[in-house]
């Protein structure tokens, strides 16, 4: 661990460039069970923030606080600096079991978050089909969910959330349920959609290489409640493509550095 | 259920390199069907020659019978008396079957007002039930009606219900997190979710429609087909008593592929996977 200065705390910035912010949240659900304590995080303009933390540490609990699905116990979310108290047009969720209908197409179901706000039918089927092109899925408008792949549905469900023009895209473990090999096309071409659409993105996982390959910020929780441990910004280059990421020394240095950091609270 | 039951996976049917099975599984589904019902009618033919019983006549002498019957107008006149309280009864549970169970699905208070009637209904047996019936109601239309919708209304309630009850909390949460309405939910989500449900439970109700008319016809005064097949039995002559319950059981089938093709139709309107 030599190059720990690489891997920096997360420093105050100016609240212009905080896009996100959890003050002070806790979710007790009905049958007592404490899913967060006290948890505040900060989430900028135009980056992309993983939650990362053992299974049951509250990740989508909180992201779905952050989305205005969940009533939080305690604390507020501030989109914009303004408290929100529900779900808004400026956050787009993707589902990590897809959500999609299985009985609509590829194209209605990507224009679907429009056909609730009452787009028209031809409006919102040219933009869907200009983001099912940009997800990769060109050729597959008029066919079911059921007749793709676990990547080509998260695709999909990807490109659904594009198309409300979102500021802030939520994403809860999306690649989970997908096999390795794809799973890296995912990442890859999800930095690079990133590059071209300006979002910012809170992204769950379980996967410290996934986080750490993905994020500008990784913040740690853990879980009995779930809070925050740290906030880790990896701070390495990725203009030199995805195979020399991950031999990056800094890339791997954060790697060993959560992975120590999350070890303590694993019993 | 849903994805399972509602969409066909494609891929299935076209792996290469099939067996003689998967060839013969390519035939268009009608030649199954027409072969499945000549060897029924075939078996049948053979049974009615032996003969099993000198009450069970060939499948031959029963279809000379029923033209009998329609050429002496007798079958038409006496579905002229069964039909109209069985289409009164069976749109009546169309209309609050689905009404029912869609409410029950959707609040509390219909559910627990509606859910315990609905199971006394369904387990209730039919021959205690209607003496009660015609005590009530007398020997007319109406005790005839009510047969009708005791037995299929349950049915068509209890799957709309459970369609509805039992919609992906995972839809719904896609549907709010995109800021949809309620009503949007209900409309987009839940009802083209239950509406495998639904007609599977509307199938069940015609056919448990068709059963409560002939059990009424039968069991509250001999009239319509109920009277036919009852008579031809008291005079022994069973062909003329199998022709009109063969045309009842035609009749059944028919109205039951027929909303098949409407159940096909809507899938399609709501742009579902191709049902075979
Ligand atoms: N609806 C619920 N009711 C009660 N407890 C819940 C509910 N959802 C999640 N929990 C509990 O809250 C904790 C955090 O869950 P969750 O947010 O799903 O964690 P993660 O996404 O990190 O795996 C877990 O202990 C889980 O059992
Ligand atoms: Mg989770």
């Amino acid at each position: 661990m030599t190059s720990v200065t690489a891997i920096r705390m997360a420093e105050p910035v100016e609240v212009a460039d905080i896009i996100v912010k959890a003050v002070d949240i806790s979710k007790r659900y009905g049958d007592g069970t404490q899913a967060l304590s006290d948890v505040t995080i900060e989430f900028r303009r135009g980056e992309l923030t993983t939650l990362l933390g053992p299974s049951g540490c509250g990740k989508t609990t909180l992201l779905k606080i952050i989305a205005g699905l969940l009533p939080a116990s305690g604390g507020e979310v501030r989109v914009d600096n303004r408290t929100v108290y529900g779900p808004g047009p400026e956050r787009a969720f993707v589902f990590q079991d897809f959500a999609l209908m299985p009985w609509a197409s590829v194209l209605r179901n990507v224009a679907f978050g429009l056909e609730l706000r009452g787009t028209p039918k031809a409006e919102r089927e040219d933009i869907a089909r200009r983001y099912i092109k940009s997800v990769g899925l060109a050729g597959a408008e008029h066919k079911f969910p059921s007749e793709l792949s676990g990547g080509m549905r998260q695709r999909a469900g990807l490109a659904r959330a594009l198309t409300v023009n979102a500021d802030v895209l939520l994403m809860d473990e999306p690649f989970s349920a997908i096999d390795e090999q794809m799973r890296r096309k995912l990442q890859e071409d999800l930095l690079e959609l990133l590059r071209e659409e300006q979002k910012s993105v809170i992204f769950v996982t379980h996967s410290i290489e996934e986080a750490v390959y993905l994020s500008d910020q990784v913040v740690l929780l853990t879980r009995n409640p779930g809070r925050v441990v740290k906030s880790i910004r990896p701070g390495f280059d990725r203009g030199a493509g995805p195979e020399a990421v991950r031999r990056d020394q800094r890339y791997l240095d954060a790697v060993d550095d959560i992975w120590s950091q999350l070890k303590q609270y694993l019993s | 259920m849903s994805a399972e039951t509602l969409s066909h996976d494609p891929s299935a049917s076209s792996e290469p390199g099939m067996g003689l099975k998967d060839r013969v599984g390519d035939l268009p589904p009608i030649v199954w069907k027409l072969l499945s019902f000549a060897l029924f009618f075939g078996l049948w033919e053979l049974a009615g020659r032996i003969p099993i019983s000198l009450a069970f006549p060939p499948f031959g002498d029963v279809v000379v019978a029923l033209f009998g019957l329609i050429s002496s107008g007798e079958l038409i006149a006496a579905y002229g008396r069964t039909l109209p309280p069985l289409l009164i009864g069976l749109s009546i549970t169309s209309v609050f079957g689905v009404g029912f169970g869609v409410a029950m699905g959707l609040s509390r208070t219909s559910e627990w007002a509606l859910f315990p009637p609905m199971i006394i209904l369904q387990t209730a047996p039919m021959a205690a039930i209607i003496p009660l019936i015609t005590y009530a109601y007398g020997i007319g239309l109406t005790a005839k009606v009510i047969a009708v919708v005791i037995l299929s209304l349950p049915m068509v309630t209890l799957n709309s219900y459970n369609g509805i009850r039992y919609t992906s909390d995972s839809l719904l949460e896609m549907t709010r997190s995109f800021m949809g309405t309620r009503r949007q939910q209900v409309v987009k989500i839940m009802l083209p979710h239950a509406s495998g449900m639904i007609f599977a439970g509307l199938r069940l109700g015609i056919s448990g429609g068709f059963i409560g008319i002939v059990l009424a016809e039968l069991l509250i005064t001999p009239t319509g087909i109920g009277d036919i097949i009852s008579y031809y039995r008291s005079v022994a002559r069973y062909a003329e008593m199998f022709a009109a319950i063969f045309s009842i059981i035609a009749l059944a089938t028919l109205v039951l592929t027929g909303l098949q093709v409407v159940e096909r139709r809507i899938f399609k309107a709501l742009g579902q996977g191709s049902l075979r």
